[in-house]
């Protein structure tokens, strides 16, 4: 027992490690300037992105739910966030983490009040009535005074500039890693546990005495919390929300990230939110091209593939290292006894 | 206008998601697949009914046959190319589910490609007049629209009642190994159900392209999500059902726009769909499905 939690202790030092390298040459080279802007920019997409298809896998991986209306949890905390920050006299650089708090707080009130009635549906029917809400959201918020309709909101201000271009991406990538960290503890633990078997097995979860109704609107909400959040950073990185940014559309594409990674995978979602977050930016010079690669990629992918490109595993570094480490140790076995 | 008059507005626009919910709703039936390309399919209609009208110059008895066979060759090369392998090899459903979403992002962009992704005019397609019936004003197209989903939902209960393909269809989607066991080609039956639900949304293009005389790359997803809502308001693989739908949420469409608020409807749409959802998920006219443990 000892050995496996020092085993379990040595593996979060390594990742943590690692996950504290990249942070730090990330960070040292956006304030050199040898990432642009522009990039780093696109970094901080990247890791909205992550947060976003992190908090679906959640639903879908984990409880096995097919959610539509991801986008109208990120709507919500996008413009709980930005009417915060612009009507508090504080600060940005203190309103924007209440805001962000108080983002996750009203998305997790809106994913309750949704919740309750829709998770009593299953399968393609909760697919329906979450798209429905979702849509919802949006016309409703085209149509609010507070909302400013089709207009959205903007000049929230940011906390990057030319001298200092990185507390944005700091924030981005700090709550990317915590909320990865939360999902992974979450999936082990007994809640977690509990969370998987539903996803297995509604009917005899419920007969081993499990409370799905109670599960199911805890992984529910607590993925519109950190939805909510993402659109909290995402309004405050692009300055300027209108309701159609938060269509149908984006609830497809944060799905797209999780199944193609591979649904209940968390390395999968961030694999793949980084890579199609990135990729059509990067591919600008050929914008008229890009999408129709895209959703090519997107079908051979499904079609050859239909468990997304990591299935259920992980990827993960330590057993990568141990792995190697075993292919050294065997090299070595065969030569030793050769000398002898 | 009165109330008589946006019963029948809204009959006429229902008409048209009608006819596209019974593709969805034939095709959910037999491979329970929320097939999310099929509100292109419309696009792809409206666009061949352009080129041949707008850029051959040709007279509209051309161009609708065109659009119906262009429109059913789609859908049966989507059905054969993106969607088969996955149901031969009964991969998951969300896997089909991302399929239809990519092929449906998949045709948007392709049509952008070659057209741009401005609106395009159409030509009238049918001289269109106001007809006076007693106090009553109605567009001749509101007429057309609903004479034609009539015909048509006749037409297709014949196929589906009366002939053999027909029956087959009502076998695969009752159980889809039990018909494969009585020697049933399940797989050209799906090919064909795909091929009658793109036809049937052909015509809803031509209808709709009468009715609002443009086309745009992306005129399927908000046409494709309203016959969706209907499909499965009438309860999705209920025929009939797919009909009632249309006709239901066309005409609270059009309610909701003369009473209510135009910049509300599609709230109202997709509100009444959350209803219907919580009381009698089935939809009106679905068949109530027991959970086998």
């Amino acid at each position: 027992m000892t050995a496996f939690r020092k085993k379990i202790a040595t593996n979060y030092i390594i990742n943590a490690i690692l996950v504290a390298i990249l942070f730090v040459v990330l960070v040292i080279l956006i304030n050199t300037g040898v990432i642009s802007r522009y990039n780093t920019g696109i970094l901080t997409l990247v890791c909205i992105n992550v947060i976003l298809a992190v908090s679906l896998n959640l639903v879908t991986g984990i409880l096995g739910q097919l959610v539509l209306g991801h986008a109208g949890f990120m709507l919500v905390g996008a413009y709980a966030s930005s009417l915060f920050t612009l009507n508090s006299n504080l600060p940005l650089e203190i309103s924007f983490p209440i805001s962000l708090i108080l983002a996750g707080m009203v998305s997790a009130v809106f994913g309750f009040v949704i919740g309750i009635p829709a998770l009593r549906l299953r399968g393609d029917y909760l697919a329906i009535i979450t798209l429905g809400f979702g849509e919802i959201i949006r016309v409703v918020s085209y149509n609010l005074k507070i909302t400013n309709g089709s207009m959205g909101l903007s000049g929230m201000g940011t906390l990057s500039n030319r001298e200092n271009p990185s507390p944005m991406f700091i924030y981005a990538f700090l709550i990317a890693v915590v909320v990865i960290v939360i999902m992974f503890t979450f999936g082990r633990s007994r809640h977690g546990r509990a969370v998987i078997s539903i996803r297995e097995d509604e009917i005899a979860a419920e007969s081993m005495g499990i409370n799905t109704v109670y599960y199911k609107l805890f992984a529910f909400v607590l993925a519109a919390f950190i939805a909510g959040v993402a659109g909290g950073i995402y309004a405050h990185h692009i300055q300027m929300i209108d309701p159609a940014k938060f269509d149908f559309n984006r609830s497809v594409e944060i799905l797209i990230m999780v199944v193609l990674g591979g649904m209940g995978s968390i390395t999968g979602s961030v694999i793949s939110a980084s890579v199609l977050t990135a990729l059509p930016e990067w591919l600008r010079e050929f914008s008229q091209y890009r999408m129709v690669l895209y959703s090519a990629i997107l079908i051979i992918v499904m079609l050859f593939r239909p468990s997304g490109l990591l299935g259920r595993n992980e990827i993960s570094v330590p057993k990568i290292l141990a792995n190697i480490k075993k292919r050294i140790a065997n090299k070595k076995v065969p030569s030793d006894a050769k000398e002898e | 206008m009165d109330f008589t008059t946006h019963v029948i507005n809204g009959l006429g626009l229902g008409s048209i998601y009608a006819l596209v919910a019974l593709g969805y709703s034939m095709v959910y039936g037999i491979v329970q697949l929320i097939n999310f390309s099929h509100g292109d399919i419309i696009m792809v209609g409206g666009y061949s009914v352009y080129l041949v009208m707008s850029i051959l110059g040709l007279p509209v008895w051309i161009a609708a046959p065109v659009a119906i066979i262009v429109c059913t060759l789609t859908g049966v090369i989507i059905e054969r190319v993106a969607y088969h392998r996955l149901l031969v090899h009964n991969a998951a459903r969300i896997s089909l589910l991302i399929t239809a979403m990519g092929v449906s992002i998949f045709l948007q962009n392709v049509f952008m490609l070659f057209f741009g992704s401005d609106p395009k005019a159409m030509p009238p397609l049918f001289t269109s007049t106001i007809l006076k019936i007693g106090s009553l004003e109605l567009a001749s197209s509101t007429i057309l629209n609903i004479i034609t989903s009539v015909i048509m939902m006749s037409g297709l209960q014949l196929l589906v009642n009366k002939t053999k393909i027909g029956k087959a269809m009502q076998a695969a989607s009752e159980d889809t190994e039990a018909a494969k066991l009585m020697g049933i080609n399940t797989n050209s039956v799906i090919a064909i159900t795909f091929a009658v639900g793109s036809a049937l949304a052909a015509v809803g293009a031509l209808l709709y392209s009468n009715t609002y005389p443009q086309v745009r790359p992306d005129m399927g997803n908000l046409l494709g999500l309203k016959a969706f809502v209907a499909a499965v308001f009438g309860g999705i693989g209920s025929i009939p059902g797919a009909m009632l739908g249309g006709y239901a949420l066309g005409v609270a469409e059009s309610l909701t726009k003369a009473y209510i608020s135009t910049k509300l409807t599609d709230a109202v749409v997709f509100g009444i769909l959350i209803i219907m959802l919580l009381v009698k998920p089935s939809g009106l006219m679905g068949k109530n499905k027991k959970e086998k443990v």
